[in-house]
């Protein structure tokens, strides 16, 4: 996810820096005097901790792996504002120490990996924890939920600034398709890494965790994360799901907002559709009439076909390895 | 600062690159890079230009070729990307023996390929040439706010720290038959990750009470702020100078 240089426009590049350094002084301002005093240090051993866990590469499917982007987490593990300022230093470092992601684009990078991942993770997981019941397992639902979330989100956000300020060359349509498809995947990875230390952290100091601070504090500790593997699974499924109800549809119109600013700046032609039709083309069924609903429809039997195909593949591999 | 003041990218040296205050290469890489966005793709006589910039500036660091160019394999994903653009494309195509390529696409691969190698080149001279505190001291000095620096300063500071805790667990977990696979196996990985938060957490609180036993009441001593002189500043951005100079001809030409 690190944009180099050369990706975005100048002038969209310049804008999001501004967006970003606004955002950032926000969060320095909130943060205000605790963070002076008590917080640097933690939140600078928090950024170590970030720029660790992203160099974690966790397997996918077969083959392919996705490292966290660590935004929901930091903002569940921190709060919004401590969150956010965490990953921007990490993203900045990043940038000027290791060469990762360009330094025209630091604005960009700041603004999709560290803001709109921290603010979008952290607003996900408080709606959830006020419509779920006060337990722990809600916590361990939400901040997975959340994370997936804010990994689309995030793609989303570059798919916006590429319709801006993209250099052209390929149809919006396509990268939005591309971003969001496989944003979807690493958001699912994204979420189930995030819940699982969410979940760790609520067992042994729960007091550390700022999203659940209202939750009321486990008193046997030495119980552990009653998290199963079910419960993930189910998690998971529930997570894909919100997205395609929640996304799905939004994600179905957007395409005609953006391609229209796309036709405005003149740079995109029409996308072709594919040359194959297929029961579930343009991600609607035929013979389903509303396109809300279509879309939807077809959303959810590709997430059961994929859960399925993603089950049998699993099952393969463990049966391959016991063997 | 414990052990060794490098980091991954750092080159020890004693060139001039190496010896100009951080805050001048920060400056010179932030225009240098700007330049180089704001140049359109068919001037390709000034993306020669400013490899030639890149090139000069890197034998005067004494940076050996080799260690810089592998330095650079950060950019390979970008290019493996860029040269996915011209098959995934728009219209108008035109036939490559069996492909149909995309001709704006085909532009905009060259755009973002010599644009991300040029940045990336720029960066990795930056990281090459600038140890870590220097680089701290020249944010500060360029009034990045004070707060930031000092939690990028921890940062650095404990990421061998926090690093290497989490390699040695993963080492144990290895030890101990721990094999990922499929998503199913993240699981111990992620508890592995919670704990490794509730460790580097508590280490800060303990470093935090090691600083307040030392004294500290939230006010960062001050670096010494010693002036650099004008001459200094301009024989720094020079190479920076020229970029802007081959941007601006790319635009009127």
């Amino acid at each position: 996810m690190h944009m180099p240089d050369g990706y975005i426009n100048l002038a969209t590049s310049a804008g999001a820096a501004v967006v970003a350094a606004g955002g950032v002084a926000i969060s320095l301002r909130n943060s205000g005097k605790e963070l002076a005093e008590r917080q640097v240090p933690l939140a600078g051993l928090t950024a170590a901790y970030v720029f660790a866990v992203q160099m974690l590469n966790f397997p996918i499917a077969a083959g392919t792996s996705g490292h966290l982007l660590g935004g929901a987490l930091a903002a569940i593990l921190l709060g919004p504002t401590l969150g956010a300022l965490v990953v921007t230093v990490v993203v900045v470092m990043q940038a000027l120490l290791f060469a990762d992601g360009g330094v025209s684009a630091l604005g960009l990078n700041v603004l999709n990996m560290a803001l709109v991942t921290a603010v979008v993770g952290w607003l996900v997981f408080r709606w959830l924890m006020k419509v779920l019941p006060a337990r722990t397992s809600s916590a361990v639902v939400s901040s997975m939920v959340a994370a997936a979330v804010s990994v689309v989100a995030s793609a989303t956000a570059f798919v916006i600034e590429y319709s801006l300020g993209g250099q052209g060359g390929v149809a919006v349509r396509t990268v939005l398709q591309a971003m969001v498809g496989v944003h979807a995947l690493i958001g699912l990875g994204e979420g189930l890494i995030t819940a699982l230390t969410v979940g760790t952290v609520l067992a042994v100091r729960p007091d550390l965790v700022k999203g659940a601070a209202d939750l009321p504090l486990v008193t046997d500790r030495t119980a552990p994360s009653r998290a199963t593997t079910v419960t993930f699974v189910v998690g998971g499924l529930v997570a894909a799901l919100v997205l395609v109800f929640v996304l799905a549809p939004i994600a179905s119109s957007a395409p005609d907002g953006l391609e229209k600013v796309a036709l405005d700046m003149g740079f995109s032609e029409a996308a072709t559709d594919h040359p194959v039709g297929g029961p579930l083309a343009d991600y609607g069924v035929s013979g389903v009439d509303s396109e809300r609903a279509g879309t939807v429809l077809a959303g959810t039997i590709g997430v059961a076909a994929t859960f399925a195909i993603g089950l049998a593949i699993a099952t393969l591999l463990r049966r391959r390895r016991a063997t | 600062m414990s052990g060794s003041h490098a980091h991954a990218l750092h080159y020890h040296g004693h060139s001039p690159v190496h010896h100009l205050p951080a805050e001048i290469k920060l400056v010179g890489l932030l225009v240098f890079v700007l330049s180089v966005v704001s140049t359109r793709p068919t001037a390709i006589w000034a993306f020669s230009g400013y490899a030639l910039i890149l090139m000069i500036a890197l034998g005067l660091s004494e940076v050996p070729a080799r260690f810089f160019i592998t330095r650079m394999a950060i950019d390979l994903p970008f290019v493996l990307f860029a040269l996915l653009i011209p098959f995934v494309g728009v219209e108008p195509k035109i036939a490559i023996g069996p492909f149909a390529i995309s001709e704006p696409g085909l532009l905009s691969a060259w755009n973002i390929l010599v644009k991300a190698t040029l940045g990336a080149g720029a960066s990795v001279m930056l990281a090459a040439t600038t140890e870590v505190p220097d680089l701290l001291r020249g944010l500060q000095r360029l009034k990045v706010p004070v707060v930031l620096v000092a939690i990028a300063s921890f940062m650095i500071r404990y990421l061998d720290v926090v690093a290497g805790e989490f390699r040695r667990t993963r080492v144990a977990m290895a030890a101990r038959g721990h094999n990922p696979r499929t998503v199913f196996d993240a699981k111990p990985l992620a508890v592995a990750g919670g704990a490794l938060f509730i460790r580097s957490y508590e280490r800060g609180e303990r470093v935090h009470q090691a600083m307040l036993a030392r004294g500290y009441d939230g006010t960062w001593p001050s670096s010494g702020n010693e002036r650099i002189a004008a001459k200094t500043w301009i024989v720094g951005l020079t190479p920076a100078l020229f970029a802007v100079i081959v941007a601006i001809a790319a635009r009127l030409l």
